[in-house]
């Protein structure tokens, strides 16, 4: 670990080791829901709850668990807490359970969670564990939110239609019309948009790291360069 | 020697795996109990909320959550389970029943209506309960998303009359929309047939 461990968690779970775009961990919520950015933004917000919950709870009794069972006592917990969520929410928060409901229990089938939960929980401290919880589930769910952003427009010309279902009534003129009279591709709403939009998303972000690297590259022949012309 | 501590550990992590799961199994039965009664009472009022879009407000003073039937018609309400049946009354006097009636053949799979019709055999209101449609095509249905579904309203089993009872492309008097017929038509014959239902039991329906 470095000197800055806060930074390079952040940086890790926005852009390094972002779950969905490198290590593609739970791409089945994420293919599934990300037609609009509004359903993005739900099962990423739930996501990431989820996440930094049973991070900190790995976290805290990571010096119980023994190796053997690692995997099962990662799976109980998990499988306890998104029961637990979906309940709660049921019970209490009715309203926001109707709209983020469906999203809640496909979070059981997000290897994210265990991925995070192994690789990292597992052998930090519970401050540590929080954060790469929250900072993970903040990347997924941008990704997600730009994946839903970029169907939408292709699919149906609008960004963050339906919001007021998510944000309240507020929020239904938030909607913004970006293509008018638009007929709408039904492709990028289907399930082979997502793997589309992903695809893409994945080959910009591959294409940003190549000319970073690149950059970082020619900088280090020139001042070689320099060097040797100055000797 | 070490088989026996081999065996102790191997023991030890079973148990310990045995305990957690009874653990986690026992947080999950307490929070059951305690959100059970609060997510039966949630989804009452979301109940009451559905059937007073299908039946207005104001128009019946009965407890119609605790005033229902079930009733059974394969053919009719397109169900091979029975369909509950909510009735409104006024003083006793039978006002509108909500019929939650299944479209068996939508595009995705059936769609589940909520059909109100008043004592006189007019529709008060229609809504898709649930259904698989496309999501940009079929789902058109939704309240939320358009209007289409008020069509209805006002609509009796002679208003149209029996030939009126199909979408516009199959001669009838409703409207499909572009891209989707099989969804608007499966809709249209479900909600005659579920006024053709209601003509038959009426009497049947309101008994107490």
């Amino acid at each position: 670990m470095s000197e800055t461990p806060y930074r390079d968690i952040i940086k890790q779970g926005l852009w390094d080791n972002n779950q969905a775009l490198v290590a593609l961990l739970g791409l089945c919520p994420l293919l599934a829901v990300s037609s609009t950015a509004i359903n993005g933004l739900g099962l990423g917000i739930a996501t990431m709850v989820t996440l930094t919950i049973t991070n900190m709870l790995v976290a805290s009794i990571r010096r119980w668990i023994r190796s053997e069972i690692r995997i099962p006592m990662f799976v109980i917990i998990i499988a306890c807490v998104v029961t637990a969520i979906e309940l709660l929410m049921s019970a209490h928060l009715y309203d926001l359970y109707l709209v983020l409901g469906i999203f809640v229990p496909l979070i059981v089938t997000n290897c994210a969670i265990i991925g995070r939960a192994e690789a990292f929980a597992s052998k930090n401290n519970v401050l540590l564990s929080t954060l790469d919880g929250i900072v993970m589930g903040l990347g997924f769910a941008l990704v997600l939110v730009i994946l839903g952003i970029f169907r939408e427009i292709i699919g149906y010309g609008t960004i963050f239609r339906n919001a007021d279902l998510l944000l309240g009534q507020w929020a239904s003129s938030l909607t913004v019309t970006v293509l008018q009279d638009y007929q709408g591709l039904l492709l990028a709403i289907l399930p082979p948009g997502a793997f589309m939009g992903l695809a893409l998303l994945i080959a910009v972000k591959n294409k940003i790291d190549n000319l970073k690297a690149y950059r970082a590259q020619r900088q280090a022949s020139i001042s070689v360069t320099l060097q040797a012309t100055q000797t | 020697m070490a088989m026996g501590n081999q065996y102790k550990s191997i023991m030890l992590t079973g148990w310990l795996l045995a305990i957690s799961a009874l653990l986690g199994t026992a947080l999950m039965v307490l929070v059951n109990w305690h959100s059970e009664p609060y997510i039966k009472y949630n989804e009452r009022q979301v109940l009451l909320r559905s059937l007073n879009t299908v039946i207005p407000v104001g128009s019946y003073n009965n407890d119609i959550l605790n005033d229902s039937t079930q009733v059974f018609s394969r053919e009719l309400l397109g169900s091979s389970e029975p369909s509950i049946i909510y009735r409104a009354r006024k003083s006793g006097k039978p006002v509108a029943a909500a019929l939650s009636v299944t479209a068996p053949n939508g595009y995705g799979g059936p769609i589940i209506l909520l059909i109100g019709i008043d004592y006189s055999g007019k529709i008060t209101g229609v809504r898709v309960v649930k259904h698989r449609e496309t999501p940009g095509l079929g789902d058109s249905i939704e309240i939320q998303r358009s209007n289409w579904i008020e069509i209805f309203t006002g609509k009796t089993r002679y208003n149209p009359g029996e030939s009126g009872w199909r979408v516009k492309r199959d001669g009838g008097e409703f409207d499909q929309f572009t891209g989707a017929t099989i969804t608007p038509r499966a809709i249209v014959a479900a909600v005659h047939k579920a006024l053709i239902y209601y003509e038959q039991n009426r009497e049947l329906l309101f008994k107490e």
